[in-house]
């Protein structure tokens, strides 16, 4: 079918004002064939059914709408306090001077620059690939963009279990940058990894996350998006998880005025588990979107979604959840909760829940809710002393502990417990 | 201690009268019951004492040691020393048991300018009460009253009330719910409480609660009225007679 006129100008517009990444046939072959995904499908527009409540403009112009840099007041950023290997990037480009060197038992770092220059790569099998097969049944082209433009980025490859997290920290210095990264991690079997992410990037961000977790690995993502009000950002984590492997993301975004986190995630082996959760806290301007598909395509796997915003002052929330059920995908045990606190009416949160099963030995459920505070809650609460504005924290936190629950890790569930707490006590003055 | 007059209320969405002019004064030291038919509007009083949104004061008066509790915030009124066992507590997943109460009893110490109990104190302390009325360790670390059972919640009412140590304590229906094992047990968690600084305001329909928590005064309140007042006597009557004697009575 052909593309209206002005997708298709808007799509060409953008792709002439980009310039691949350098490389060799491998990582060459892969951009052309998504340069082509992306011709085929443009890049979304307004009237698209999977953008109907967020609107794609900030996120597919020429141009960048430029975001301002924010600097938080005496506090120490966010996971400083963990062990960790830290890659830096600052407005989206690598700074192997602020950077760890990685050398860590069972694990291969390479910047995707350097692998890219070579012949063959491991990474020829994942780069774009797993993009690729997540445009089916939906098409995400930020995402095919991202392939054919992504200017750097780590291959990262887990052989055994990690013992420390890689973390990935996106400095936001130009007002203007627009930055495009493409990570591809490959968990290998029985291999252990966190990864865990921090910072806005830049003023607009586009990032493609790959992630193959072979049979019996296991992977865990921690990501704090930035604090920048006025930043920019689409991102996708395309998964797939073998045989009784263990998949489990979670996201904290306050602030930010537009944010589009994709998760496709594949069950392809049977007995695997994949949790996705989020908290995302808004105030004023702020939109942000959860679109997350799940496909069970193995038996006895099981996946969760649970995702919880907090919206005042005008702030929009999306979720747009599928699990899809594929034939023969028996016992599946699928779970997915998208919950809205509305901290008064001006807060608006549009979700659509969805289930597609064509096994008939499954257990699915899904449930989507916005409302404001309890306020029997916070009677009770009060009537024992304890003052309104605590008690409407304490309540707020409580309504995201759900979410909180789902981090593996005590220590970081504790930091973003805290960090949840923090904005909302200088929120409320 | 507690002093209420005239007291009138309506709720705030409709023009319905609940309590049309309450006379009631609890002094230092003393327990008063009240007992009434249902939908008198026993909860109500006890509702409106401690702050509750969605009522309106129409006329009239209530005081604890002199201070106007009307004027003031839910917590401020805690602050103040008063506190109410709930009829219905209320249960708050995502909310410890354990982290609620602490941060209960500081924001009352707070508030009166008083140093914050540490973590190692309350600890010891919560374990010691919660012991005396059987309540177990898992009990004080789940979220607040969430799946626990009828008795369970109404024990962990009396908990908080012992842990915050309230001058003016209202029960509403405590008893009810409750096996007899649990009545001794939260009786006696009332009658350690009772001092001559400490006041108590006990609803409930029951004579048998009367029993354990001996009353100075019993009240009957019906239509939004305490219509009758005398001794412990007038329980044992209600319990024989029901109430059509007494409201014949007073028509
Ligand atoms: N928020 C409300 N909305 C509507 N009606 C109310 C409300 N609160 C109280 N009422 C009504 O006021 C009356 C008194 O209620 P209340 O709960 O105080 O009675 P009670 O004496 O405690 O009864 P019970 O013995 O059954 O507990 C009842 O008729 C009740 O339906
Ligand atoms: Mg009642």
């Amino acid at each position: 079918m052909a593309l209206p006129q002005a997708k298709l100008d808007a799509t060409e517009a953008r792709l002439a004002a980009l310039t691949p990444l350098a490389g060799g046939a491998w990582l060459t072959a892969a951009q052309d064939q998504a340069v082509a995904r992306l011709r085929a499908m443009g890049l979304p527009g307004r009237r698209d059914e999977y953008w109907r409540y967020t609107r794609p403009d900030r996120l597919i112009s020429v141009e960048p709408t430029p975001a301002s840099v924010f600097k938080a007041k005496d506090e120490t950023p966010i996971f400083d306090a963990f062990d960790a290997i830290k890659l830096v990037f600052v407005d989206g480009v690598f700074s192997p001077d602020l950077s760890d060197q990685p050398a860590v038992d069972g694990l291969e770092i390479e910047r995707l620059s350097d692998a890219g220059a070579k012949d063959i790569h491991w990474a020829k099998d994942l780069y774009g690939v797993l993009e690729a097969r997540g445009q089916n049944p939906v098409e995400r082209p930020l995402a095919a963009l991202n392939t054919a433009y992504a200017q750097d980025g780590f291959l990262i490859r887990a052989t055994g279990k990690v013992s420390k997290p890689v973390r990935m920290i996106y400095l936001h210095e130009s007002t203007t940058s627009d930055a495009i990264l493409h990570h591809v991690i490959k968990v290998e079997e029985g291999a252990d990894l966190t990864v865990i992410e921090n910072g806005p990037a830049a003023a607009r961000f586009n990032k493609v996350m790959e992630v193959d977790v072979a049979d019996t690995g296991a992977f865990h993502h921690i990501r704090a998006q930035g604090r920048d009000h006025e930043r920019q950002a689409a991102t996708h984590i395309f998964a797939r998880l073998g045989r009784e492997s263990l998949f489990k993301s979670f996201t904290l975004t306050a602030n930010g005025v537009l944010t589009r986190n994709e998760v496709v995630i594949e069950l392809t082996g049977d007995d695997a588990s994949a949790h996705v959760a989020g908290c995302a806290l808004g105030d004023g301007d702020f939109l942000h979107d959860d679109t997350v598909f799940i496909t069970h395509d193995a038996v006895n796997c099981e996946s969760r979604q649970v995702f919880k915003k907090v919206l005042r002052n005008g702030a929009t929330g999306v979720f747009q959840g599928k699990i899809l059920v594929k034939q023969g995908a028996q016992k599946t045990d699928g779970y997915q909760i998208s919950q809205s606190l509305l901290l008064d009416d001006d807060a608006q949160f549009l979700a659509k829940p969805e289930l597609e099963i064509y096994a008939d030995d499954v257990a699915c459920s899904h449930g989507s809710t916005s409302g404001a505070l309890d306020e029997t809650a916070l009677f009770y609460l009060r009537s024992r002393g304890v003052p309104v504005k605590q008690a409407t924290d304490m309540l707020t936190l409580a309504f995201l502990a759900e979410a909180i629950e789902e981090i593996a890790d005590e220590a970081i569930a504790d930091e973003i417990h805290d960090r949840l707490a923090a904005w909302l006590q200088r929120r409320r003055g | 201690m507690l002093e209420i007059k005239n007291l009138r209320v309506k709720l705030e969405e409709e023009d319905k009268e609940i309590l049309k002019g309450v006379d009631l004064t609890v002094e230092a030291g003393k327990v008063h019951a009240i007992m009434g038919p249902n939908g008198s509007g026993k909860s109500t009083l006890s509702y409106v004492l401690s702050g509750k949104g969605g009522y309106e004061v129409t006329e009239g008066s209530a005081t604890l040691d002199g201070v106007d509790l009307l004027e003031m915030e839910p917590e401020e009124r805690a602050a103040e020393g008063l506190f109410l066992a709930f009829q219905y507590p209320v249960e708050i997943p995502g909310v410890g048991n354990m982290t609620f109460l602490r941060t209960a009893v500081n924001a009352q110490r707070k508030a009166r300018g008083e140093d914050e109990m540490s973590a190692g104190e309350f600890l010891k302390v919560i374990r010691e009460k919660a012991k005396t009325l059987k309540i177990d360790a898992d009990m004080l670390k789940r979220p607040v009253n969430t799946g626990f059972s009828g008795g369970e919640k109404k024990r962990n009412e009396i908990l908080q009330m012992a842990m915050l140590e309230p001058k003016m304590c209202i029960l509403d229906e405590t008893d009810s719910g409750l096996d007899v094992d649990a009545m001794k047990l939260v009786s006696e968690g009332v009658n350690a409480l009772r001092d001559a600084g400490r006041g108590f305001l006990v609803i409930t329909h029951y004579q048998r609660l009367l029993d354990h928590i001996k009353p100075d005064v019993v009240h009957i309140m019906a239509n939004g009225r305490i219509v009758k007042s005398g001794g412990p006597e007038l329980a044992l009557e209600v319990e024989h007679n029901g109430y059509a004697d007494i409201l014949a009575e007073v028509a």
